[in-house]
Order: structure tokens, then sequence, then C-alpha cells
């Protein structure tokens, strides 16, 4: 037992495991680049790199058939910390080599978080609009909204998730059981007439008389968004209140009373509200003279906090963008003529961690491999022993010992 | 003798690059040097309209060089001009090249009718330019990465047509038989024409034939403006920088006015001048029209004149011809008389190093860029790190190898970049988010001087390799020096495309607002990156030595190559602006011959013809 033991601790601690592990990551990102072709940037994250094992479709099975990021960069770091842990020895010949490793761990840890925490979203504004949300790239929600107010809505989101899990949803503010009948993650809509007869849920309730959903496969292209829909039903206690039919592809929420209340519902892009609102006051698409080339993107916004602390104006372009309210906001594209800026919102709590660890590697390699150089320049400055042009050219000057020796 | 010989090459080699530099010459007595460099506005970017003609050249042929109908070799402004001013007799010079089967079959085109069998007049398929138009039109509706190689020939063919007329339509007009002439009678009509066209019951029958004229050249003016390449007339004083118009516009202008435009009317007594071979009048009419921009744009003009003769010198192309002769001397010192020839080599390598530095210099300048903007500098770059490399190597090994590596290296990547260059102008304007100095600066210099000393690396373990197997010449002591100056070259490359890659990470986290993205430039630069960690990490193991290490350097060359063009095939991520159709076979031989040499790395150690301990490096 101890005998094994010892061996898994060699194994961990061993070059050759690194090397492996190294040999590894790099099939997985070569795989992964060209897989970029067929999937999308998106899903081969997913696939790949944000994963344990990569499973390979073989006709109707898919096989594990790599291990997947978590794996190789987990791996990488036990090792890496075995071995520091194992062999080690403070030394300055070694802080290069201690301070390179240190910024990998760093690196490899703050790879992981941003993985787990880094949330994207985008911003659209057109001149003169102001918002205080920014919408998911590839999330959605279910929304019911208490409308009976004049001055205030009172929302309650359900993610798309849930709905995926056809989980009924039972909310403190709401009146009545989701209960989520289909879902399809990506679906066109026709009018019912067209098809009658058509098999699967049906809604029963607003739209839904006439218009039915169908799925559709889902998309990976960059260029192409999947639209969810899905049947739910409402079911109070006096029985359901009728079976909807929702949809991203419909722009505006369908409306319903209950109970004396006005409802909303809907199934929208994903929001994420900020305690600040911005307001596009213009968008400037440079090219160059004589051409169609872009020279540059900027938007000039308006930023207001309710609390009157904060109004003044920010100018975000290429490379330039702005850091607010534990967000960034960076110019991502435009529409509309030029009349609407998408700006990309990133919220990344650990943005940090890869600067610290890159700053920390290029130090230790700076050392280490200047340490090399210092001495590699040094043995090159030395006279070789035993060559005789040394004395020679030199005559009058004392042999110098290692001559004598 | 022995000892004055490196120096009296290197000294004659320096001569003939100083002949290099000089003023050009005129080839006749037209003042070719004047005209070529006036100044227009091209894709965002004010040039010299030498520069125009020979990346126009460069793009539809992939040569500079045109002959004439009669034989003649005509230099690219003699080919403008006559293309520009007598273009039924341009219209015969054969500046097209057409390779590929189907398309000849297409335009009714054997080779054989073809200069060189492969290049062909705008005449000789005339009569089949709509259906190149049609064919072009369908092929434009499949994704560029997924058109076949006919599609792709028929695209480029039809931009290159194109191109050419819109470069007929930037000074005169291309369908109007006699432009110049109808010029000369709008010129004296104007203000009478302006006068019947304003009248209201018309000025009789004279005016109204001057009112048809005047709205026949309109109509000629606004077709000129709509396909001009180039924008030849330079803003007026008092007016932005950038407003440089069309010849066209400039002409539709003269209604409002009521008068000629001095530019553009300049240009049109250059023509006649040509056309009618008054040198004289030709001459005063460039010069004049210089010295005017002289005094109007002197910082434009000087950048334009620096390039003008930067064209001229082609510093580049007699690089590439001294590191060739470094290469074959280094390697011949390994043979015969070692120290003459290797001092000679090392003093052409050093030569030819400067030069290729004057030439990224002088660039950088002309841009006000640093010096890696696109493909093409990437390339010039690769060589000159790779080379300073080896210069430094030489420096401290004095064994050839350095002048070798360097000479094969500054050749290599000089002729990846000429290649390159038949793409267009090399010096193109920079898009939206890579318009900033300090990252191009940063990122892009370091992660390139990482490419150079991977590729440097792996020439080494080339050498290596095919001294070691093929010839009797590695001894003991190069053995081992190549096995230390490999390692070496890899702590730098490791230390540099870490440095490159990491500060990428910090540019898409400035721009994109992530640190990493798995994009494939990126996933292509950390491939680099932790080869070069595997190489450094089984050395210090132990699991290998000097062989060993040359054979996993050798396939640092095939990760190199994979991240700097490989990447860019796929047509997929952020950074496939770089994106190229026929380097594709290039690559896969590049990748087979690299494996090859690995494989005869693996033939038994008694089996190399230099006996080599393959002692482990210290």
């Amino acid at each position: 037992m101890k005998n094994l033991l010892r061996q898994l601790r060699d194994v961990f601690v061993s070059l050759k495991l690194t090397v492996l592990l190294l040999l590894f990551s790099m099939v997985l990102i070569f795989a992964g680049t060209l897989d970029q072709v067929n999937l999308g940037i998106w899903a081969v994250q997913e696939k790949y790199f944000r994963s344990f094992v990569v499973y390979v479709p073989l006709g109707r099975i898919a096989v594990p058939a790599f291990p997947g990021g978590y794996t190789i960069g987990g791996l990488l770091l036990l090792n890496l910390i075995a071995a520091h842990v194992y062999r080690f020895t403070f030394n300055w010949k070694k802080t290069g080599i201690l301070l390179t490793h240190l910024g990998l761990i760093i690196l490899l840890v703050g790879e992981l978080l941003s993985g787990l925490w880094q949330e994207d979203y985008h911003l659209r504004l057109s001149e003169g609009e102001t918002r205080n949300y920014a919408e998911s790239f590839r999330h959605h929600e279910l929304v019911l909204i208490d409308a009976t107010a004049s001055d205030y809505d009172e929302v309650v989101a359900i993610p798309e998730e849930s709905l995926g899990r056809r989980s009924p949803v039972q909310h403190p503010r709401l009146p009545f059981r989701v209960v989520p009948k289909s879902y399809y993650p990506n679906s066109t809509l026709h009018m019912r007439s067209a098809t009658p007869g058509a098999p699967g849920e049906q809604a029963t309730a607003g739209l839904g008389d006439h218009v039915a959903a169908s799925p559709q496969p889902v998309t990976h292209r960059p260029d192409e968004k999947n639209v969810p829909s899905a049947i739910v039903e409402l079911s109070g206690v006096d029985g359901s209140l009728g079976t909807y039919l929702v949809s991203a592809h419909l722009a505006a929420p369908q409306v319903f009373t209950h109970a004396g209340r006005t409802w909303k519902i809907a199934l929208r892009v994903q929001r994420a509200y900020y305690p600040f609102s911005l307001t596009l006051l213009k968008f400037s698409h440079d090219r160059y003279p004589g051409t169609e080339i872009p020279k540059n993107f900027s938007s000039r916004l308006r930023i207001v906090t309710p609390d009157g602390r904060d109004d003044r104006e920010v100018l975000i372009y290429m490379n330039n963008p702005l850091r607010y309210g534990g967000a960034t906001f960076y110019q991502a594209g435009f529409e509309n003529n030029d009349l609407t800026t998408v700006l990309q919102v990133v919220r990344n709590p650990s943005w940090l961690v890869p600067y610290i660890a890159c700053g920390l590697m290029t130090l230790g390699l700076a050392v280490q491999f200047g340490l090399h150089l210092f001495a590699f320049v040094g043995k090159r400055r030395r006279p070789v022993p035993g060559a005789a042009v040394a004395p020679a050219r030199n005559p009058g000057a004392a042999p110098s010992p290692s001559l004598i020796a | 003798m022995k000892k004055y010989f490196p120096m009296i090459v290197v000294l004659a080699a320096a001569l003939a690059v100083g002949a290099t530099l000089r003023t050009p010459r005129n080839p006749a007595a037209f003042d070719l040097v004047a005209f070529g460099g006036l100044p227009v506005l091209v894709n965002g970017r004010v040039k010299p309209l030498d520069t125009v003609a020979r990346t126009s050249l460069l793009t539809m042929q992939g040569r500079q060089r045109v002959a004439a109908t009669d034989g003649r070799k005509l230099a690219p402004m003699e080919w403008m001009l006559d293309m520009l001013y007598r273009p039924h007799q341009a219209d015969h010079y054969q500046v097209f090249e057409v390779t590929h089967p189907e398309i000849l079959s297409m335009l009714n085109l054997a080779a054989e009718d073809g200069a060189g069998k492969k290049r062909f007049s705008v005449r000789q398929f005339a009569g089949k330019l709509a259906e190149l138009d049609r064919q072009a039109k369908l092929a434009d509706s499949t994704e560029s990465p997924l058109r076949s190689t006919f599609q792709r020939a028929v695209v480029q063919l039809r931009n290159n047509v194109a191109l050419y007329q819109r470069l007929q339509n930037s000074l005169a007009a291309s369908d109007s038989e006699d432009f110049l002439e109808q010029l000369a009678k709008f010129e004296k009509a104007l203000p009478a024409g302006l006068a019947a066209t304003a009248a209201p019951g018309g000025g009789g029958a004279h005016a109204s034939e001057d009112a048809k004229l005047m709205l026949e050249m309109s109509r000629v003016f606004m077709t000129m403006d709509a396909y001009s390449y180039f924008h030849p007339i330079p803003p007026g004083a008092g007016e932005e920088p950038t407003a440089w118009k069309t010849a066209g516009g400039a002409w539709s202008e003269s209604f409002a006015a009521g008068k000629i435009p001095p530019a553009a009317a300049a240009f049109a007594t250059l023509g006649r001048a040509w056309r009618s071979g008054q040198p004289e009048i030709f001459n005063a009419t460039a010069q004049a029209q210089r010295q005017r921009l002289n005094e109007l744009h002197p910082a434009v003009m000087a950048k334009v004149r620096a390039e003008a003769r930067f064209n001229s010198a082609q510093p580049f192309y007699t690089s590439t011809i001294l590191y060739v002769v470094a290469f074959l001397l280094g390697f011949v010192s390994w043979l015969k008389a070692p120290e003459t020839l290797r001092r000679t080599a090392f003093g052409l390598v050093v030569l030819a190093f400067v030069l290729a530095t004057a030439g990224i210099a002088g660039r950088m300048w002309i841009e006000a860029r640093p010096p890696v903007t696109n493909l093409y500098s990437s390339a010039l770059f690769v060589g000159w790190g790779a080379v300073l490399l080896c210069i430094v190597l030489e420096f401290f090994y004095k064994n050839a190898i350095g002048s070798v590596a360097a000479g094969l290296i500054g050749f290599a990547t000089l002729l990846i970049a000429h290649h390159l260059a038949l793409g267009g102008d090399t010096m193109e304007m920079m898009r939206a988010v890579l318009d900033s100095n300090f990252w191009l600066a940063t990122h892009v210099v370091t992660v390139t001087i990482g490419y150079s000393a991977t590729f440097l690396a792996g020439l080494l373990a080339l050498i290596y390799v095919l001294r070691g197997v093929l010839t009797r010449s590695l001894d003991t002591a190069a053995a081992s020096a190549l096995g230390r100056m490999i390692y070496g070259i890899v702590c730098f490359a490791t230390f540099f495309s870490f440095v490159g890659t990491i500060l990428g990470g910090i540019w898409a986290d400035q721009s994109w607002g992530r640190f990493w993205g798995w994009d494939p430039k990126e996933n292509g630069a950390l491939l680099i990156v932790i080869w070069n960690a595997i190489l450094l990490h089984v050395r210090w193991a132990g699991l290998v030595k000097t062989r060993g290490l040359a054979c996993l350097a050798i396939f640092g060359n095939v990760v190199t190559a994979w991240s700097w063009f490989g990447v860019n095939m796929l047509g997929v991520g952020l950074h496939s602006y770089g994106f190229m159709d026929s380097a594709f076979w290039w690559l896969i031989a590049f990748v087979a011959s690299q494996l090859a040499v690995v494989a005869l790395a693996a033939v038994p150690a008694e089996k190399w013809r230099s006996a080599v301990r393959f002692a482990a490096p210290r």
C-alpha cells in the first residue's frame, strides 16, 4: 500500500507527466481550433475547453474520446503544485522558475474562475435611447410581469433551463404555478391554419389559438441565432388559467387578467439590470477617406445614476472601453445605418487575475533566461584554458595560473 | 590575397547596393520620375502613382515588367501612361495572368496565345467579358472559404479586369474615343455652354451645340467619378487634408465654378503630350505640378518622394540576392577555405541585414506605424528578427552556422513576402480594431519575434540533421555548438512567444472584453508557447539529447507555420483578416518536408555520414 502511494506520488511529481499533459493540451487545442469551422466558437469552448471529457459522436451515441480542458488543466495544476511541494528548496537561482510556475498556477485558476464567473451581455442603443439593462447573447428567460400598477412592474423571471427541465415552478410572487409543457431551444412559428392537425402540445389561450411553434435543429454558427419557443400552462388554485405559446420570435408580451390584476407573459432575451442608465448621444463610424474601410467606431454616451451622484458624458471607442459599476462596456458593433450602437458588457470579477499571473510569469522567465544568458556570455568572454594564442599575443605578461597548472 | 578577399567582396557588394539607392533615372526623354512621383489617394492612403502602377501590375500578372506589342520592355509608369492615354494600344498589352484551364476555355483562349503561356491582353477576351462578369457574380454568392478553385480564379480575374477599368477611368474616360480632344472642346466651350444652359430659351443653334456637349461631358465626368480607382486631385489650400477628389469629380465641379480645375487640366495636358510624343511639354507640366504640390502639401510630398525612391531601390530584392550568396559561401566554407569564406559570408549577411533594416525603417516612416501591420510585413520582420539572432550567434561561435542560417531564413522569408505582396498594396490602412500603434508595437512585434526565434531554432536543427546525416562536416565541436545554439534560441523563443501571447490577451481584454477567447489565432500562439515549454521540460528532464531536441525543434517549424498561416486558412475567428487561398498547398508541402527531415534524423547514429556522438548538450 505504501509502495503504491509512493508510486502514485512519483507519477504526480514527475516531469514526464508534465510533458504528457502539455502534449495532450496541444492536441486538445488543435482539435478545438479545427472544430470551430463546424461548431463555432461558443460550442467549441463548451465541448473542448470547459469540459472534463470530450465526447465524439459515433453514429448515434457520444463516445468519450479525449480528456477535456478541465481534466488536463486540473491535472497540470496538481502536477505543478505536487512537484513544487515535493522538491521545494529555496535557491536564488530558482527564483525564475518559481515565479513562472506560481504565475502559471494563478493563470490556470484565473481561467477556471473566469469560465465560471464571467457574464457576457450586449447593450443595443439607438441615438437618443436610454436603457438600464443589457441583454444576454444566448440565454433567454420566461417573464411574468404584474403590470397592474401604473408606475412600476413586478417581474418574475424564470431561466430557460427550468423550461428545458419541464419542472413546474411555484414562486411566492405568483398566484399561480407555471407548468412548462414543451420547450424548443430553436424554433419557427407558423399559422395553425397552414398545418391543421399538427402533433404536439397546443396552446389554448392568447396568440396560441392561431399560431403554433415547431422545433428546429440547434445552430452553432456565429452568424445565426437560436430562437426558442415554449408552451406553458398557468394553473391557479381553481384550475388552469390557460396554456400559452411563448416565443422569442414574438416582440410584444401577451396580456391576461387574473384575480383583478393585469399580467403579461413573454419569453425574451435574458436581461441584466444595472443601477445606472446609459443614453446614446451619438454613434460615429469613421472611414478612411475615399473608401469603406472602417477607421474607428465610437459611442458618446451619457451615464446617469438615480441617486444623482453621476451624470456625465463618456466616450467608448475601439480599444478604449468604459469600466463602470463592476462591468466593462466595449464597442462591439453597430446596426441600423450607423444609428444604433452595440456595446458588449462583460462582468468578470476575476479580470485582474490574468494580469497578475502574466506579470509574474514574464518576470520569472526574464530572470531564468537572463541568468542563462549572463552565464553563457560570461563563459564566452573567459579565455579558454589551453588555447595557445592567449600567451603568444601577450608575451610580456605573467602566465596565468591556469596555464601553469 | 586571402586576407583581403572578404573585405574586397563585401566592399564591392556595398558599392553595388549603393548604386541601387541612387536617384532613379528616366529610360527616355519623358520625365517619368516626376510623373510617377505625383501623389494620389487610393484606399485611404496618399501614395505616388509609381506605387499604384507597380502594385496594380503585381496584382494582375505577378510581376512589374510589361512587354509592349512590339516586344519593347515597358517600365510600370510607361505602361500606366499608355493604359490611361493610349487605351487602344495598351489594351493589346498582355497583362492579365490566366492559368486555370477551365477559365481559359471559358474565355476561348489557348495557353499558347498568351505571353509566357499565361498572360493575356484584355483585347484577347473582350468578347467574353459579360460571361466573366456573370460567372464571377455566381461565385460571389458562395462564401469565400467554400469557393472552388474555378470560382476563386474567376473572382480574381474579374477583380483584376475591374481594377484595370477603374484605373483607366481615374484620369481619362475609358469609353470615350477621344476624351482629350473632347475635353479641349469642352474647355473652350465651357463659358458659352454654361450661358446657353442657363438661358431660358437657349442661345441659338451654336449655343445648343455647346449645351449638348456640356450634357455629354457631364455624363462622361459622372461615369469617371463613379468608376475612378484613385483620387488624383489634391485638396486646395484651406480644404480638409483628406479631401482628395477624383478627376471626374473635379471636372464635374467646373459646371458650378464656371472655370477649368487646374490640377485636372494639368493631367489632361500631360496626356496630350504623352499621346503626341512631346516630352518638353510633358516634363514641364509634370515638374510644375510637383512644384505646386511641394508648396501646398510639403509633408505629404516628403513621404511620397521617399516612397517612390523606395520603390525604385527595391531594398528587399537586393537583400534577397545577398542572402542567397551568403548562404552559398557559408555552406562552401564548411568544405573549403573555411576562414576566408566564413568571414565573407558573415560580411554579406550583415550588409543584407543593414539593407533590410533600412527597408523596414523606411516603410515604418512612410506608414507612421510599427514594423508589423499585416502578413506581408510580418514575413519581413520574422526574417529580420531571425537574421539578427543569427548575427549574434555567428559573432559568438564563428563557425558559419549563423551565416548559413541567416542566408536561408532571410531568403525564405523575403520570398514569402514577395508572394504575399502579389495581393496588392502592402501598406494598407489598418481596420478599426487594429488602429492602435501601442498594441501593434508591443503585442504584434513580440509575437513576431517569437515566430522568428522558433523558426530559427527549427532551422538550426535542420542544419544539424542534414549536415550530420548527409555530409562529413559535422564534427563534435560543431555538433555540440549547434546543440547549445538550439537550446539558447528555444529559451529566447519561449520568452518572446509567451510575452507576445499574453500581451495579445491583454489587448483582447481591452478591446473585446475577455482575456482569452480560444480564437484560432490565440490558440495558434498558445501552441507555440506550449511546444517551446515542452522542449525545455524534456531537456531538463533528460528525456532527450541533442538529436531528440533537434527533432522537436524541427516540429516547432510546423507548429509555427500553422500559427502564422494555417489558422488564417480556416477562415473563422476574429483574426481572419489575413485570409489567403493559394498558400494551402505550400503549407502542406512545408509540413511534409519537415516531417521528412525528422524521419531522416531517426537513421541510426552509425549510418550518419558525420560520426556524431549524440551527446547531451551542456
